[in-house]
């Protein structure tokens, strides 16, 4: 039965691929996002790039707010909950959220144990910077992977640095012999059969987004070209000049990724992009926050 | 034989491994000019229909792709491509190609939570492993539509003519019958 329920956990995220989840803050945004083509929204308080900027802690939103946008739209309603937060994701299953986000952009509840979530019926979707990180959150009963990136950025440098690191580590895994698998299992520090899997297959066991810093309609295309599988935007939109424009170009772009010139027509006159911050004007690299829950 | 899969959005590279299994070819179709190689039919794959919709409009696809099928050429719609198929959809604005007579409500069986996997009997196959996801199902159907499955007493597949239709995903599982099921539909229409 446990099983069964991954394995349609695991189907939900293969349905929302090609697609592009959106970060909202209220029902008003949620059906502009709806209107725009995503295949799935995120309800959170504050989008990333305001959680950044107001510091603090930050822990999952009001249940009230969350429902408010699940009778807004028709499609799949995810919210976040803290790392290691056991209590908070009890809240969104119970309230009946489609997909709960064990996220980083949160502030950390517990800095050595993450969520058991074979222990839920509705599905997680954990962020990864690499394929050990991805590979523990599937074995921990994660249903769908994302890139950390650095949300609330508006830059894409670490999502590009995190989804390319993964896929060499796929290709590195596919190349070696069965024998070598088991010390790869022990640096990655997961089960045998998992990485046994990811080199019978060449990808991940689940569904893999890109997430974290994505902005424009070339960054859409440029994470589908590197091997994502759909992505996650956040600020991106609702902090951006023409939020429905920007959305509907985004969305086309992750369709017809390849095709450069209609990704040229779409990214003209799309107003202001938000105006991020720099990887490198991160001060403190403490509050990189794809360094919290590894 | 070749199939067209609609790539806009969702589960439709699992319908080409599918259909690869059975030694049929197969492309997707993202925009217009797609539509320019020989299709001997389409399979409309499960994702979200407002997706789906919104991009058949918005890159040109909706009147031809529409006109196809008027005009005979079978197709397939799993969950998000039953609701682009129906004529009415009971609870909810419907945008999609609207060919098929019969009436659908989306979500039928609530969020994630109430999906579920069975086993039950399609048409003359037999028993058929079948996943729901967020599934919608067949509040009712025209004369003229076949019903091909049931579960719990309610429409989940049916067929008209040239148009099937399956609330659930047999691109999911290694079952083959279904996908076999309209690879015969295609050689029997001749085209």
């Amino acid at each position: 039965m446990q099983n069964e329920r991954f394995e349609l956990n695991k189907n939900l995220a293969q349905m929302l691929k090609g697609g592009v989840i959106m970060d909202v803050t209220t029902p008003e945004q949620a059906k502009i996002a709806e209107e725009a083509g995503a295949c799935a929204v995120m309800a959170l308080e504050r989008i990333p790039a305001d959680i950044r900027a107001a510091g603090g802690v930050s822990r999952m939103s009001d249940p009230k707010m969350i429902k408010g946008i699940q009778e807004a739209v028709s499609i799949p309603v995810m919210a976040k909950c803290r790392i290691g937060h056991f209590a908070e994701a009890q809240i969104l299953q119970a309230i009946e959220i489609d997909y709960i986000d064990e996220s980083e952009v949160l502030s950390p509840a517990d800095d050595k144990y993450h969520i058991d979530k074979t222990k839920f019926d509705v599905p997680f979707v954990c962020g990864a910077k690499d394929l050990g990180e991805a590979l523990r959150r599937i074995n921990e009963g994660a249903a769908m992977i994302r890139t950390k990136g650095e949300p609330g950025t508006g830059d894409v440098v670490q999502a590009v640095r995190h989804m390319r690191l993964m896929q060499a580590e796929i290709r590195r895994l596919v190349s070696m012999s069965e024998d070598e698998l088991y010390d790869a299992a022990k640096q990655l520090q997961v089960p045998y059969d998992l990485v046994l899997d990811v080199h019978e297959k060449g990808k991940l066991p689940v569904v893999n987004f890109a997430a974290g810093g994505v902005a424009t309609p070339a960054d859409a295309s440029l994470m589908m070209q590197l091997g994502a599988e759909g992505v996650f935007v956040g600020s991106g939109i609702f902090k951006s000049g023409n939020p429905r424009k920007r959305a509907a170009a985004i969305v086309k772009a992750v369709t017809n990724y390849t095709d450069a010139k209609m990704i040229a027509e779409l990214s003209e006159d799309l107003g202001e992009a938000m105006v991020g911050i720099n990887e490198s004007e991160i001060e403190k690299i403490s509050y990189l926050m794809a360094e919290r829950g590894k | 034989m070749n199939i067209g899969v609609l790539a806009l959005q969702g589960a439709f590279i699992e319908h080409r491994q599918r259909l690869s299994m059975l030694g049929i070819q197969s492309f997707e179709i993202r925009q217009l000019s797609d539509l320019s190689r020989q299709m001997d039919g389409l399979i409309i794959p499960g994702g979200e229909s407002t997706v789906m919709a919104k991009l058949l409009h918005e890159l040109s696809l909706f009147d031809p792709i529409r006109d196809k099928i008027l005009d005979g050429m079978p197709v397939y719609g799993t969950c998000a491509g039953l609701i682009l198929l129906a004529k009415q959809v009971s609870n909810h604005e419907n945008r999609g190609l609207a060919t098929m007579d019969i009436t659908v409500r989306r979500n039928a069986y609530g969020r994630q939570l109430g999906s579920f996997y069975t086993v039950e009997q399609f048409a003359d196959i037999g028993p058929v492993p079948m996943s729901f996801i967020r599934a919608p199902l067949i509040e009712s159907a025209g004369e003229g539509v076949e019903i091909l499955a049931r579960v719990k007493g309610q429409m989940v597949a049916a067929r008209q003519d040239n148009q099937l239709v399956t609330a659930f995903h047999p691109e999911l599982s290694m079952d083959l019958s279904i996908h076999r099921y309209f690879a015969d539909m295609i050689k029997a229409s001749g085209k």
